[in-house]
Formats: C-alpha cells, sequence, structure tokens
C-alpha cells in the first residue's frame, strides 16, 4: 500500500512542520515573544497544516481519479510520491512565511474553518450518493424491465434463467401488514408507558423502568430476529396456527410484527414521552385545578394538546418499521404472497433486497437490479414520513416554546 | 382532585350532604376509570419488561452452551508409516498426507479406547464409534502434527472434539428419544459417550475456541467460533472511530458554533435528521454500488463495512454532539470573546472541553449502534464463509471477514440445530461488548455531567 505510507509519511512531515515552525516562530521574535502577531503555536500549526492539505489534496484527487479509471492501477506509487512532493513544497512555503508580522492565528484558522466547513457537507455527499447509485440502478433496471409490471404486478416470482415476474405490489403488501401489526403493538404499548412515566410513576420507578426499557432500544435487530425465528415463530405455530388450522409455518406475519412491534416500543415511548414533558405544566394545573381527574387531565388536556407530536413519532415508528430489515427476514418468511391471514409466511421489500443482492449475482440481470428499485422505493416511502414526521414534530415544539 | 364531595358540601351546606364515607355513582366512576387507566399505564410497563427479561433469558438460556464444549481424550498412536510414508519428516512430504489419512488413525484410536475399556454395547456399530468424534478432529491432530514432527511415531494423548450430537447430549439438547430419530446419531452412541464420560475420558469444559475460532462447514458446528467474526467487527469500529468520529465532530461543530443561518446550511440539518431516519439497508446498497462495484474495492472486506457503517453512524454522532455543545450555556462564549479570545479559540479551548463529556456519550453509543447493525452488511458480501482469520493492520482491512451480527445470521440459515446455540453464544458475545459501551458511556455521563 504505497498510498498509506505517503499518507503516513505525509503526517509525519506535518508534525515536523510543526515543530520547525515553532521554533522558527521563537527564532524571528529574538528576546521578546510579544513582538510576534500571533503565539509560536500558530506558527507551528500554520506550518504543518501548510505540508499535509496540499498532500491530501493530492491523495484524494489521485484516488478519485483512479476509481474513475482516469489513472491506471499502477499509478499508486507515482500519486505517493506527487503528494509527499507537494508536501514538502507545503512545508517549505509555510517555513518562509514565518515572521514577526505573519498573522498565524488566523491563517489556521481560516482552514480549520475550511476543515469543519468541508466535514459538515459529508453528509450531503452521502444523501448524493445513496440518491445517484438508486436512481442510476433503477434507471438501468427500468431499460430491461417493464416499470408498469414493476408497479403494478401481483406476482414475485424471479427465476434466474429469466422471465420473472417481478412485481412490487405482493411486497408492499407483507412491508404493510407487519408493519401495521408492530404499530398495534408498539403505539399503544408505547404510549401508556410514556403517559404512566411521566404522569404517575414516582422518582424510584421511574428511575429503574426508564432505563430498563431503553436497554430495549439498544438490542441489536438481529437479536429480536433471532427471538422472533427460534421463539416467537415456534410459539405462534404450536399455540395458535396449528390448534387454530390457520397454517403451519414457522414464520409469519404475526411472529415478524408482533417482535418487531416489541422493538418499536422504547422509540414511541421515549418520543412519546419528550412530547408529553414539553406540554405546559400549566395546562395540567388548570385542568386538576378545575377538579378532573389525573386520568382525565391526560386524556382530555395532555394528549390533545401533544396530538400533533404523537402522530409525529408514530409516522416515525411507522418509517422505522418499513425499513425493519433484519427482524422480518428472519421471522417473516420468504414467499412473496398476499393474503389476509397473519399466520402465514409473507416478505416485505427488504426481505426481498437481501435476497436478490446477497450470493452470487450477475450485475446486469433484472432479478439483480429490482433491488435497487426496490430500494428506491423505500427510500421515497421512509423519506416521505420522516419529512412529514420531522414537521410535524418541529412545528409542535416551537408551539410551546 | 377526586375530592369533589368534599368541597361542594363545604360551598353548599343546606344542600343534602353527600356522605364522605359514600360516594355516589358518578364519583366511583371516575375513581374506577381513573384506576383502569392506571393499570393500562402499569401493564403497558409490565408487557415491556416481561418481553425485556423474556428476550434476554431465551438468548442467554440458549447461547450459554456455547461456551461449553466436549472433549474426548485419547491417546492416538501417530503411525509414521501412514503419517510420513517417505520416512523423513519433511513438513513439505508431510503436508501432502491428506486429512483422511489422520481420520483412519484417529478411528482406530477411538476403537482402541472403547476395546481398551471393555464397554460393550449391544447393536452399537463401528460407525457410531468412529463417528463419535468430529470430523474436525482429524485436521485437529494434522495441524499439530506438522507444527511438531517429532511427535510421529510416538502415542500422544490429544483432546479431540466429540461430534455435535455428542456434545448436543451433553448439554440436554440431544436425547435418547431424539437420537432415535436422528440419522446422525443413534442411541448406542450416547450410551457409549455416557460410559466413556462415566470413566472421565469425554468432558465438557469452557470452550475458548469458540472466541477464536473461525466459522466451521455446515457439518461441524462444534469446531464454529467467533473468532474471524470479533476481528472483522472490531477493524471495522475501528474505520468507523478513525472516520466517523472526527468528521461527525468537525461537522457539528460548523453547524452549531460557525454556520452562519442560510439555505446551505438550513438544507444541511434537514439533510442529516433525515439521513439518521434512513432505512440501514440503503445504506448497504449505497456500499455496494458505490465502494464495490464502482470503486472497486473487495467484497467481504472490512474497510467496505466500516465505510458504510461509517456514513451511517454520521448522523447518529451528529445529533448528540450538537446538543451537547448546544448545552454549554452562552455566557461561557461570551466570557472567552469578552477577554479577547477569537471565536475559533473560544470554541476550541472552552466550549468543546466543557462539551466533552456529554460527546463522547453520544460517539460511544453511536458506536454501539454501528457494532449491532447487521443489514448493511449483508449487502456487502459479509455473509460469505470465511474460513481465514483476516491478517493484521492495515492489510486485514482489504481481507475478506465477517462481522459478530453477521455471523449470527449466516448461523440462523444453517440446517443443523446446534448452530442455533452457536448463534446464541454470538449474540451473547455482541450483548457483551454492547453492555459495555453503554456502562462505559453511562458511566461518563454520570461522572461529568453538569447542569448549568
Amino acid at each position: 500500500m504505497p498510498l498509506s505510507w505517503a499518507l503516513f509519511a505525509s503526517f509525519l512531515l506535518a508534525a515536523a512542520g510543526y515543530v520547525v515552525g515553532r521554533s522558527r516562530a521563537f527564532a524571528t521574535a529574538g528576546p521578546d515573544v510579544r513582538r510576534l502577531h500571533s503565539r509560536p503555536t500558530y506558527h507551528g500549526a500554520s506550518v504543518g497544516l501548510a505540508a499535509l492539505l496540499p498532500a491530501l489534496a493530492v491523495m484524494a484527487a489521485g484516488s478519485i481519479l483512479r476509481v474513475a479509471g482516469v489513472l491506471s492501477d499502477q499509478t499508486g506509487p507515482i500519486i505517493g510520491i506527487v503528494a509527499l512532493i507537494a508536501a514538502i513544497a507545503g512545508l517549505g512555503f509555510g517555513v518562509m512565511r514565518i515572521g514577526q508580522q505573519y498573522q498565524a492565528r488566523n491563517v489556521v484558522e481560516h482552514m480549520v474553518l475550511g476543515l469543519l466547513m468541508l466535514c459538515s457537507l459529508i453528509a450531503i455527499v452521502t444523501t448524493a450518493g445513496i440518491v445517484l447509485s438508486l436512481v442510476f440502478e433503477t434507471g438501468h433496471f427500468f431499460r430491461v424491465y417493464d416499470w408498469k409490471t414493476f408497479f403494478f404486478g401481483t406476482e414475485w416470482t424471479p427465476r434466474f434463467q429469466g422471465n420473472s415476474q417481478l412485481g412490487i405490489v405482493p411486497l408492499l403488501w407483507g412491508t404493510l401488514y407487519v408493519s401495521a401489526i408492530a404499530l398495534l403493538v408498539a403505539v399503544p404499548i408505547g404510549l401508556f408507558a410514556a403517559v404512566y412515566m411521566s404522569e404517575y410513576a414516582s422518582r424510584r420507578v421511574r428511575g429503574f423502568v426508564k432505563p430498563a426499557i431503553e436497554v430495549l432500544a439498544g438490542i441489536p435487530t438481529i437479536v429480536y430476529g433471532l427471538f422472533a425465528l427460534i421463539t416467537v415463530g415456534p410459539l405462534l405455530r404450536d399455540y395458535f396456527a396449528q390448534p387454530l388450522g390457520l397454517g403451519n409455518s414457522g414464520t409469519s406475519v404475526l411472529t415478524a410484527g408482533l417482535v418487531m412491534g416489541i422493538m418499536l416500543i422504547p422509540f414511541v415511548s421515549s418520543l412519546s414521552d419528550d412530547i408529553i414533558n414539553a406540554v405546559p405544566q400549566s395546562l395540567r394545573d388548570g385542568a386538576l385545578g378545575l377538579g378532573s381527574t389525573p386520568s382525565e387531565t391526560v386524556r382530555q388536556v395532555v394528549l390533545p394538546a401533544a396530538l400533533p407530536g404523537i402522530v409525529g413519532a408514530v409516522l416515525l415508528a411507522a418509517s422505522r418499521a418499513i425499513g425493519e430489515t433484519m427482524i422480518v427476514v428472519l421471522g417473516a418468511g420468504a414467499a412473496a404472497q398476499m393474503s389476509l391471514n397473519p399466520l402465514e409466511a409473507m416478505t416485505t421489500i427488504t426481505v426481498k433486497i437481501v435476497s436478490q443482492l446477497t450470493g452470487d449475482s450477475d450485475f446486469n440481470s433484472p432479478e439483480t437490479l429490482v433491488a435497487f428499485a426496490l430500494g428506491l422505493t423505500l427510500f421515497l416511502i421512509t423519506l416521505a414520513l420522516n419529512v412529514v414526521a420531522l414537521y410535524i414534530v418541529r412545528k409542535y415544539r416551537e408551539q410551546y416554546e | 382532585m377526586t375530592d369533589m364531595p368534599l368541597s361542594s358540601s363545604v360551598a353548599a351546606p343546606d344542600r343534602k350532604p353527600a356522605s364522605l364515607l359514600e360516594q355516589d355513582a358518578r364519583t366511583k366512576a371516575r375513581n374506577a376509570a381513573e384506576r383502569r387507566f392506571r393499570l393500562y399505564g402499569i401493564a403497558a410497563i409490565a408487557i415491556s419488561m416481561i418481553a425485556l427479561v423474556v428476550l434476554l433469558a431465551t438468548i442467554l438460556t440458549g447461547g450459554a452452551g456455547a461456551f461449553r464444549q466436549t472433549y474426548l481424550n485419547i491417546p492416538v498412536e501417530l503411525d509414521a508409516a501412514v503419517l510420513d510414508p517417505k520416512g523423513n519428516r519433511d513438513p513439505a512430504e508431510m503436508a501432502k498426507v491428506l486429512t483422511l489419512s489422520y481420520g483412519r488413525v484417529l478411528d482406530a484410536a477411538v476403537e482402541a479406547t472403547v476395546a481398551r475399556h471393555g464397554i460393550q454395547i449391544e447393536g452399537l456399530s463401528e460407525d457410531d464409534i468412529d463417528n463419535l468424534i468430529s470430523k474436525e478432529a482429524s485436521a485437529q491432530v494434522r495441524n499439530r502434527v506438522l507444527a511438531n514432527p517429532e511427535l510421529i511415531g510416538q502415542t500422544v494423548e490429544f483432546d479431540v472434539l466429540t461430534s455435535g450430537r455428542i456434545d448436543g447430549f451433553f448439554k440436554g439438547r440431544v436425547t435418547m428419544e431424539s437420537a432415535e430419530r436422528d440419522s446422525n446419531t443413534s442411541p448406542q452412541q450416547l450410551q457409549l459417550a455416557q460410559e466413556l464420560a462415566d470413566r472421565g475420558e469425554i468432558v465438557t469444559r469452557f470452550n475458548w475456541n469458540f472466541l477464536t475460532n473461525a466459522d466451521a462447514s455446515d457439518q461441524r458446528p462444534e469446531a464454529a467460533g467467533v473468532g474471524v467474526a470479533i476481528l472483522g467487527s472490531f477493524y471495522m469500529m475501528l474505520v468507523v472511530l478513525v472516520l466517523a468520529v472526527p468528521i461527525g465532530i468537525a461537522a457539528s461543530i460548523y453547524l452549531e458554533e460557525f454556520a452562519p443561518k442560510n439555505r446551505i446550511t438550513d438544507i444541511i440539518e434537514v439533510n442529516i435528521s433525515n439521513l439518521a431516519a434512513v432505512p440501514s439497508i440503503v445504506f448497504g446498497i449505497l456500499g455496494l454500488a458505490a465502494f464495490i462495484n464502482f470503486a472497486g474495492l473487495p467484497q467481504s472486506a472490512p474497510i467496505v463495512g466500516g465505510l458504510v457503517l461509517t456514513l451511517m453512524t454520521l448522523p447518529r454522532i451528529i445529533i448528540p454532539t450538537r446538543a451537547a455543545l448546544k448545552a454549554v450555556p452562552p455566557s461561557i462564549r461570551d466570557a472567552a470573546l469578552g477577554v479577547g479570545a477569537s471565536k475559533m479559540q473560544s470554541v476550541f479551548h472552552h466550549v468543546l472541553p466543557l462539551a466533552t463529556p456529554g460527546i463522547l456519550t453520544g460517539v460511544i453509543l453511536g458506536l454501539a449502534q454501528a457494532l449491532g447493525e447487521t443489514a448493511p452488511l449483508l449487502l456487502i458480501g459479509m455473509v460469505a464463509f470465511i474460513r481465514d482469520h483476516p491478517d493484521g493492520l492495515p492489510g486485514g482491512l482489504f481481507d475478506p471477514a465477517s462481522a459478530l451480527p453477521v455471523q449470527v445470521y449466516n448461523w440462523t440459515q444453517r440446517s443443523d440445530p446446534a448452530f442455533i446455540e452457536r448463534a446464541s453464544g454470538a449474540i451473547i458475545v455482541l450483548l457483551i461488548f454492547l453492555l459495555c459501551m453503554n456502562v462505559l458511556a453511562i458511566w461518563l455521563r454520570r461522572k461529568f455531567e453538569r447542569r448549568w
């Protein structure tokens, strides 16, 4: 890895530049260090940054060109050497600039500000990357597959010999079904837990229950997935599906929905907790002063006041449920079908993205490319939910501030 | 609150006073509603607590077995004629001897041990005896012999792995009844194992290999371990630590302290809060399209996983970091500016140090989330079956590796139920790591938190 050596060397050069710059600054200051415009450390930092930044820029540009295919793969050492030359040149330039009147602090602060700005742009770059990669590959997909069949087809039977039916409708149905069950579990439980904790619970109970619910939030989804697979799935099959004659599949919509509901409880409860706590105490005091019981206060004053925020929280939870992967991969099954029976295995968009993109796949077949179209659909659905939810929550917060 | 009858009786003494001891129907109904409402809240909390306890209990009981492993202690006669046919002890020549030959040597050793103890079991076939030990055992012996050629010709005591079914028998997963229906074992074999255990030849003890071994193929769950997965996860966390933490903190400082309030910063802010809510699997698609197909980085490599997790973790680090910076009161900034510090100095010398505990807490929680993330890693090829440990740093970043949560997923897809035990065991390892990180975060928060 010549580039990593060049990177290492430029960091060393930058460190050396710092030391040299600092001692040069002391030297130019003469007997009284106060004659310098900036403190010697700033002179050192300016030399160090002058050495490091050009080298990093060269290496970044070189890597991008290499990835884009403009430069061949063998150019690694050349890029490294060019980067080192840039670092040495920067170092020399930096040292030359040192003088009593040189405003090192302002220069360093500008460079640091530029770096900070650059870092904050990475979020934009990420979003752009997501959108571009999804749109680009989806475009590929629609060139080899009819978009009408994709959006309105009710059959999902990918065959790697070709002639697949790739309709999104059954996947969408499974996704919405699982999410609906999950929300049916999570919203009432999460909401009641939040209400109880903010309006009734004593300090001690709160101090114990709140962290415990946060533990649920900290458990990785693969753990919930395994729980669905080895505990909840067989349980539902043996005690509900088989006795009721509703199927005998270990994986089912209900399994995934229940477990996902448990996963979402902390999410709903902590969001609603914030929102309920944001309702001004004066509203509660007013209601209680008029003689209503605490539960009447909650139902008729606090909850209506918090309603927009709670709707936002539910939408955020819905977006989480739709995008959740591991629980449905392990709990919901892989059969793409549309049925009302919650004890049957169904599948979701995320499951199919995983199954189409794992394993050996040919990146030009519609069976693989469809995953990108599914990804784009998923991204747009969750994005829409998030934008609406964040707008509502923000608007609501402002209302009481 | 519920004392309406009292106040009305005080205010209007002429009216027929409602008794304090007897509630009227309406009050009763309201109080009942109050109690019901309270009960719903308690029920909701109870359900969450029960779910938490059941979840952890199933994983812990299911996975505890992975940390114990059954071994058979046998003297193996390392026959020079089989293992070193040329007789020159040249490692290159000996490496040509296949694992199969070692298997035959081991089979003979197991049979000899059974004969030595004079164990007679009706219906016990030779296959039953040979299959007592794991298919991995011959590789185990071979590696030791190749590392130490002088052993050849001697009789050496080996602790070899027993097969997955025998291991399961001593952990209670396999019973005589289930063995009846199982083509891989038989009640006679289990009886033999029990006899050997009674004589102290078969022992079950702590399984260090589970923490260091690589994954193993479908037929030998007893040899599978999370070593490669731990290493892979560690490398990825390193990448996230090196990239996401400085970039995330720098971005938060800019947005919170320096950014002018204009359209662009507004867009960045909305963008970050939306990115935090983008499903993790979408980041996997991005990683596949951008880092593997476009940039040509290798599949299954921790560097790709680390980059994907970096992008995913960034917004989750930026949001708490900004909150921590916002929590530092403006008076600190004003004081610094007042004594002549530049804006940059006020931030780096005063605001940032005061916000550090909060930032660290957020960063650790963000890393913990990244450690448990599975879905995006599935798409960049980390599900592949990986037998070799990746190299040391930095080259190991480009070697194929697994990750702890992905290893769990991988094992759930295998047919042998012994892998479920391994999967639960891997989750225990994962949860221990997460627990440590969370405890550290909570400790930092408790120790350094300041209220202004």
